[in-house]
């Protein structure tokens, strides 16, 4: 709670920076890009105009470095406790992370019938990563904008904490996943058996202008659900807590009743990646 | 929200660290837990064995037992018998050693007997003729009458 107070007192230092609320929720909605400036130069962009005129070869430092730091958090928490691991009588720590990675094995288990060693690592590296990168919301929306606007010196600065928050994010996991679909299809099945499973189902080879119609979008909609899902709910529960955060003091309760609904639709999100990964790969590796 | 090369910076990052949970992360963790599984049902097969092994010893406990109670019961039997027959044994050898002992004396007596006898007559003789010469107030020729008196003798 200590530290959503010192949001609060925040947010209301801050608040004559801010016009209106839209303003406030504007900001901190903007990234913090880097990229090529108009007169050529590469730098920070100063607005959301200048962002977007950056074009396609920008990067998001901040939701890319959170979700590096993340990823690098989870690596390492894991490796730490398989350094040690012990088949003897396990630690309090070593057990939290053997029930995480007994979750993930059942789940690819129950789900996923060929035989592939990577999906298992891949789904507790996605489960763990999206998990992480989702907490972040928990945390108070001004703390960590506020972190960096103090170490750059800047009070004007855009950043953005919540990596899943940031389609670039969810939209790389996405395509990740959706390039080993293609991967794991064309090695199982050969190029003529991937195409062909997109031409000639459901109605055979002589409906096949049909058949790409209905298999395409179908095979398309993968990557595309799986990143606006967890864009969207994640985006949607931050532009609460921004809309929350706006009402001063009274924000209290109700960033708590919606922080604690908060963990369920993160962890929910997370397993959700997880399980439709799977889901994805499995009918990858299965022949018709 | 504009889409912009961070996507890259994503796909490149996931798979380096889904490359680096499947090598450097994973198996450990999973061999501990598969190890930690097996143990656990080894041990579990263990006491199912230890308390087979149990039930099997307290029959084989309670068949000995059984044996023996038999046996004591069958050596009681044998050792009343050979008490009884060493008692017999003795009775019997008692009974003949006072037979003996008995004939012995009863011989014994006989003898006893006929040497009172001898001497009861040697002495009767001398009395007789000691009586026959106080009757006869002479002196018999002992010499003459021997033959007479050996007679006397004997028919006592």
């Amino acid at each position: 709670m200590a530290a959503e107070e010192h949001a609060v007192e925040g947010a209301q230092e801050h608040a004559p920076q801010y016009a209106t609320g839209g303003e406030y929720i504007q900001h901190h909605l903007g990234f913090l890009v880097f990229g090529q400036k108009e007169d050529g130069h590469w730098g920070f962009a100063h607005s959301e105009e200048e962002a977007k005129d950056m074009g396609f070869w920008s990067l998001n430092v901040d939701t890319m470095g959170i979700s590096l730091v993340l990823g690098l958090i989870f690596l390492a928490l894991f490796k730490t406790v398989s350094k040690k691991a012990t088949s003897g009588v396990p630690g309090g720590f070593q057990n939290a992370i053997e029930m995480i990675v007994e979750m993930v094995q059942t789940n690819v288990k129950n789900t996923f019938h060929a035989k592939n060693d990577y999906i298992a690592p891949l789904s507790l590296t996605i489960f763990c990563w999206v998990f992480l990168m989702n907490l972040m919301d928990l945390v108070p929306v001004d703390v960590i904008p506020l972190i960096a606007q103090t170490i750059a010196g800047d009070s004007h600065l855009y950043f953005k904490a919540v990596p899943s928050t940031d389609v670039n994010i969810t939209a790389g996991l996405a395509l990740s996943v959706f390039i080993m679909i293609i991967y794991y299809s064309i090695k199982i099945k050969g190029v003529g058996g991937f195409l062909g499973e997109l031409a000639f189902h459901p109605f055979g080879k002589w409906a096949m202008p049909l058949n790409l119609v209905m298999e395409l979008p179908a095979f398309l909609a993968k990557p595309v659900s799986l990143a606006l899902r967890l864009f969207g709910n994640l985006f949607a529960g931050e532009v609460i807590f921004l809309v929350i955060a706006l009402l001063g003091w009274y924000q209290l309760p109700l960033h708590f009743a919606w922080a604690v609904f908060h963990i369920l639709v993160i962890t929910l999100q997370a397993y959700l990646f997880m399980m439709l990964t799977i889901v994805y790969l499995n009918q990858a590796h299965n022949d018709h | 929200m504009n889409l912009n090369a961070t996507i890259f910076g994503q796909i490149i990052a996931f798979f380096v660290f889904a490359w680096f949970c499947k090598n450097y992360v994973w198996p450990p963790i999973v061999a501990a837990l598969d190890e930690r599984q097996k143990k656990i049902a080894d041990g579990l097969e263990a006491a199912d064995r230890a308390g087979k092994d149990l039930e099997l010893a307290q029959e084989k406990a309670s068949q000995l037992l059984k044996e023996a109670k038999k046996d004591s019961v069958s050596i009681l039997d044998q050792a009343n018998k050979r008490a009884s027959q060493i008692v017999d044994e003795a009775k019997e050898q008692a009974r003949l050693e006072g037979q003996r002992l008995i004939t012995a004396a009863q011989a014994e007596i006989e003898q006893e007997v006929l040497r009172a006898k001898e001497d009861l007559r040697a002495q009767v003789s001398a009395l007789a003729i000691s009586g026959a010469e106080k009757i006869l107030q002479s002196s018999v020729d002992e010499k003459v009458h021997a033959s007479m008196l050996d007679q006397l003798a004997t028919s006592l």
